[in-house]
């Protein structure tokens, strides 16, 4: 049917039947031997060896991009391998699609949940393996007596008849699990499963990861984050620019595997001055956003921001934090409140009103809201002033202008590229986003906004954010700084607000610890005296 | 239209467990809209209300039961039904202020008063036959329940149906053949079905293999069959009418007992095979969407086809033969025309049905129910236009003919309001 999507497979008539043979086996060896996937001229893996023992919890360390997703998408047959062979118990596989990986007992919880949200938790566990009562009708009782078994047995919680779409992240990913424990997974693959966990959420994971394993469950953890690493895991191999570039021991410091990760060393704190705070520059008042649905997304939310300050908005994603952006730059039709600058009203003002008030934006999808990607570096370093002098003159773009001025702020932010003609599809997410970074900073800035800057970065590219948001602070500019990552948060924030269900939960001061931090993210006021 | 109600309500910290905090939105749009009619129905049945008396027939001469006639004095009756609309006007402007939400059923209400007033004021002096107005709904809604059965089918497996027009233009055609020839209306189904398979398939294959724009297909599908089947009638069928459009049609079965239902019976259960034929399809295809395992998988597709890909289910395939099977239910609507109720083919004698089905899909928010009771309505909206004309109602006849598509403009735009299809459908799955 298909062509054989490795160049050492065993003969047909040796090719092991996924999954028959490996069932009364309780754990699994997994096995990848020289994996090789290109996509054009881009080797996304290169030559990857990696061996999985049964029962243990193995880390898969690098940076984004590193090759770490599509590794395990080849492993679970949702792309084809140039070269190179799985092996299940020292038996060579031969993955069509994800079924087959499924029935050879290898299971993944996605980092975007493949989860269908109009279906209930039942539906969702029982699509692709229905059982069918006599006339053809879904057997759902027997699902939902699944869900529950698995439910209890690892203390999970999980209502099977409630919709997905109405459950918290933290129970969606547990409904990944439950969905692949069904099919008797024994080697798990979780892809950066703590992204969208708050830190009380991703230590349950941890637990949830352990208890697997003492069950016998092998399991594979792609990350990016050291911490978790270092907590859970019995092995580590780190990716670099698609391929192994070495393996270390859960002792190592964060120093050790950042070096290793990123190929030279790496400073993780952000340099920065104690800040001088002035007069509040943005007081936002009793500031409510409602969807078009009636849903408050934004709850009666104050605050002020300081000339000279970073606040820091916390938050796991999806608690109104990307609302409360949009009000503040005009995007938001529903809105209710007072939003004020310098003391001039900003509610209800058109989104070029808005630029026009001095406020720089860079927006958390830098692909969808932040540039066009068909444009060129220059085009889109004009995208806000086209309207005006000194880009254009009368009707006529002033060409020769842009390309100097597009010239400049190239070198200036460092963007590499083949030049300004370059469309901004074609560069790498660091560079995408100090082209964003060039255009909102060439204005004269009384406020800068920053949503998720430096999400789905290289390590060089996040340094460069950090100093250049540091840098605007430092020169009296007042700057949001909103992030779902607590390292961000800490390295930045002069004074972090944590958001939670579209309301405050507090104010607190930059050093405040992570624990508390955590807490917080989770809807607990602080203790008293924490507020700042 | 709408303000938004103040929401400094008490902020208790929420437990983790609640649900988001809602606000309510007041939306003026219902109060608006019936007050527009309200005043509309008071100028037509009381300022140029007419008099005399409106009779209601409720029985047919063959009914075993027969129902006396109801006697409607003109006048009075639009006044007694515009106060009555007033009425309730006021109490959704009411609602709205109180920040409650006008219910479906109040609406419905209002719609159907709104109905029986205008009726009333129509056939002054003249006698309505009921049956006979509901059965002629029915025979009109046939062809958009079938059509929009295929677009609930081929719209919850991710790919939008909007060659339905062209489906049923094709069975009309194909069954008005192969019914001639072989003198077997049985075989001409038969064939509708197929013809709207290939029409199908032609979407399919473009718009799942191919990844072109779902709409622009259709759209072009639609052309192209107007096109072929009006040269293929003007060149082949009109010279040989009578060997190649001369189908038998089928002939009606009356079923014992629900047959003499007053007024259901002669509706519902003297019809063609056809008909009976649609019953079961509406039945099938709901049992089939939400109880089995082919619904659950045709609705994975088209919500989220990267997670049903994820567990095996293989989309393309999924969506191909679905939207084929679409296509066959499409086409039995098609064969209805020429075998069910005109007994010929025409040149392009679908005339829009294919659209309003889309609408009745959309209208019945992807559900095969509700899509079948707005098929219904847009059918009873087409022969209310019939019905009136016949007996000669003052509105002037160009302008009754546009009932059936305000009407759909109207159920489509004003009253569905924040409606979800499928999340994926329109979308192809282009798989990296």
């Amino acid at each position: 049917m298909l062509a054989s999507p490795f160049r050492c497979v065993v003969s047909p008539g040796r090719r092991a039947t996924p999954g028959r043979h490996l069932n009364r086996i309780d754990t699994m060896k997994l096995e990848l031997r020289g994996i090789t996937k290109r996509f054009g001229a881009l080797v996304a893996n290169d030559d990857i060896n990696l061996t999985i023992e049964e029962g243990e919890i193995h880390a898969l360390l690098g940076e984004n991009g590193a090759g770490k997703s599509t590794l395990m998408n080849v492993l679970y047959g949702l792309y084809r391998a140039e070269e190179g062979e799985i092996l299940l118990d020292d038996v060579p596989q031969h993955f069509a699609g994800p079924g087959d990986a499924m029935a050879a007992g290898i299971g993944m919880v996605h980092q975007h949940f493949m989860l269908i949200p109009v279906f209930t938790v039942a539906e969702n566990v029982m699509l692709g393996h229905e059982q069918v009562k006599a006339g053809g009708r879904l057997d759902l009782a027997a699902a939902r007596t699944r869900v529950r078994e698995i439910s209890e047995r690892f203390g999970f919680d999980v209502d099977p008849d409630a919709l997905v779409e109405s459950l918290p992240v933290g129970v969606q990913q547990r409904v990944e699990i439950i969905k692949a424990l069904s099919r008797d997974a024994k080697v798990l693959v979780f892809d950066e499963p703590t992204a969208v966990l708050t830190p009380q959420e991703t230590d349950e994971l941890m637990n949830i990861m352990r208890q697997l394993k003492a069950a016998g469950t092998s399991i594979v953890f792609i990350t990016h984050k050291l911490r978790e690493v270092r907590e859970v895991a019995d092995r580590i191999t780190v990716i670099r620019l698609g391929k192994v570039v070495g393996t270390a021991s859960p002792t190592a410091s964060n120093e050790e595997l950042a070096t290793l990760m990123v190929g030279r060393a790496v400073d993780l704190t952000v340099d920065k001055a104690p800040a001088t705070p002035g007069a509040p520059a943005l007081v936002v008042t009793n500031l409510t956003v409602i969807d078009p649905l009636g849903q408050i997304l934004v709850n009666d939310v104050s605050f002020d921001v300081k000339a000279g300050e970073i606040l820091a908005i916390a938050g796991v994603q999806g608690n109104g934090q990307t609302e409360l952006t949009e009000a503040l730059m005009g995007l938001q039709p529903r809105v209710v409140g007072e939003i004020s600058l310098d003391g001039t009203s900003l509610r209800g003002h058109s989104v070029r009103q808005v630029l026009d008030a001095g406020v720089g934006f860079v927006p958390e999808d830098r692909t969808r809201d932040g540039l066009v990607g068909g444009f060129t570096i220059a085009e889109n370093l004009m995208l806000d002033r086209a309207n005006k002098l000194p880009f254009v003159k009368r009707f006529n773009l002033q060409l020769s202008y842009l390309a100097d001025f597009a010239r400049t702020k190239v070198a200036e932010f460092d963007v590499r590229s083949q030049g300004i003609e370059t469309p901004v599809g074609r560069l790498s997410g660091g560079n995408q986003q100090k082209v964003v970074l060039a255009r909102e900073l060439s204005r004269d800035l009384r406020l800068f906004v920053a949503a998720q800057p430096t999400r789905g970065l290289d390590v060089g590219s996040i340094e460069f954010v950090h100093e250049r948001i540091v840098a605007t602070r430092d020169g009296g500019t007042p700057v949001i700084v909103i992030s779902t990552e607590l390292d961000e948060v800490a390295a930045l924030a002069d004074r972090i607000m944590v958001m939670y269900r579209g309301r405050i939960v507090g104010i607190v001061p930059g050093d405040t610890p992570r624990s508390v931090l955590g807490l917080m993210m989770a809807g607990e006021t602080p203790a008293e005296g924490a507020a700042a | 239209m709408s303000t938004i109600a103040p929401v400094n309500q008490p902020t208790q910290p929420t437990g983790p467990e609640e649900g988001p905090a809602t606000a309510v939105i007041k939306s003026w749009k219902v109060p608006i809209i019936l007050g527009v009619f309200t005043v509309l129905g008071f100028l037509l049945m009381v300022v140029f209300g007419r008099t005399g008396t409106s009779t209601m027939v409720l029985s047919t001469s063959s009914d075993l039961i027969q129902l006396p006639d109801v006697l409607l004095p003109t006048l009075p009756t639009g006044i007694v039904i515009s106060i009555l609309l007033a009425a309730i006007t006021g109490l959704s402007a009411w609602m709205v202020q109180t920040r409650r939400k006008v219910p479906l059923w109040l609406i419905s209400v209002f719609a159907v008063l709104l109905l029986i007033g205008f009726l009333t004021w129509a056939s002054a002096d003249e006698r309505i036959p009921v049956p006979g107005l509901l059965f002629g709904s029915l025979s009109l809604a046939v062809p958009l329940i079938f059509g929009a059965l295929g677009g609930v089918i081929s719209e919850r497996v991710g790919v939008v149906n909007v060659a339905i027009e062209g489906q049923l233009l094709a069975g009309a055609f194909t069954s008005a053949i192969v019914a001639s020839i072989t003198q077997q209306p049985l075989l001409g189904l038969l064939a509708a079905m197929v013809a709207g398979v290939l029409v199908s398939f032609v979407l399919a294959a473009f718009s799942i293999k191919y990844f072109v724009d779902q709409v622009i297909v259709g759209v072009v599908l639609n052309v192209l069959v107007t096109g072929l089947t009006g040269f293929l009638f003007s060149e082949l069928l009109a010279p040989n009418a009578a060997t190649l459009n001369q189908p038998p049609k089928f002939e009606r079965i009356n079923i014992p007992l629900l047959s003499e239902i007053p007024i259901v019976g002669p509706v519902f259960f003297r019809q063609t095979l056809i008909v009976y034929i649609m019953y079961i399809a509406v039945a099938a295809v709901y049992f089939g969407i939400f109880h089995t395992k082919w619904g659950l998988r045709l609705r994975a597709v088209g919500e989220h086809p990267q997670a049903a890909d994820t567990v095996g289910i293989n989309v393309t395939g999924t969506r191909f033969w679905n939207v084929s099977l679409a296509g066959a239910v499409a086409g039995l609507g098609g064969a209805y025309f020429t075998l069910g109720s005109v007994g010929a083919f025409g040149k392009e004698m679908t005339a829009g049905a294919g659209f309003i089905a889309l609408a009745a899909v959309i209208f019945g928010r992807w559900d095969p129910i509700r899509a079948t009771l707005a098929a219904l309505l847009f059918g009873f909206a087409s022969n209310l236009q019939n019905v009136l004309s016949i007996i000669g109602s003052p509105v002037p006849s160009e302008f009754m003919l546009m009932l059936p598509y305000l009407v759909t403009i109207f159920a489509v735009a004003g009253l569905v309001g924040q409606s979800r299809g499928p999340a994926a459908s329109g979308k192809p799955y282009i798989k990296s």
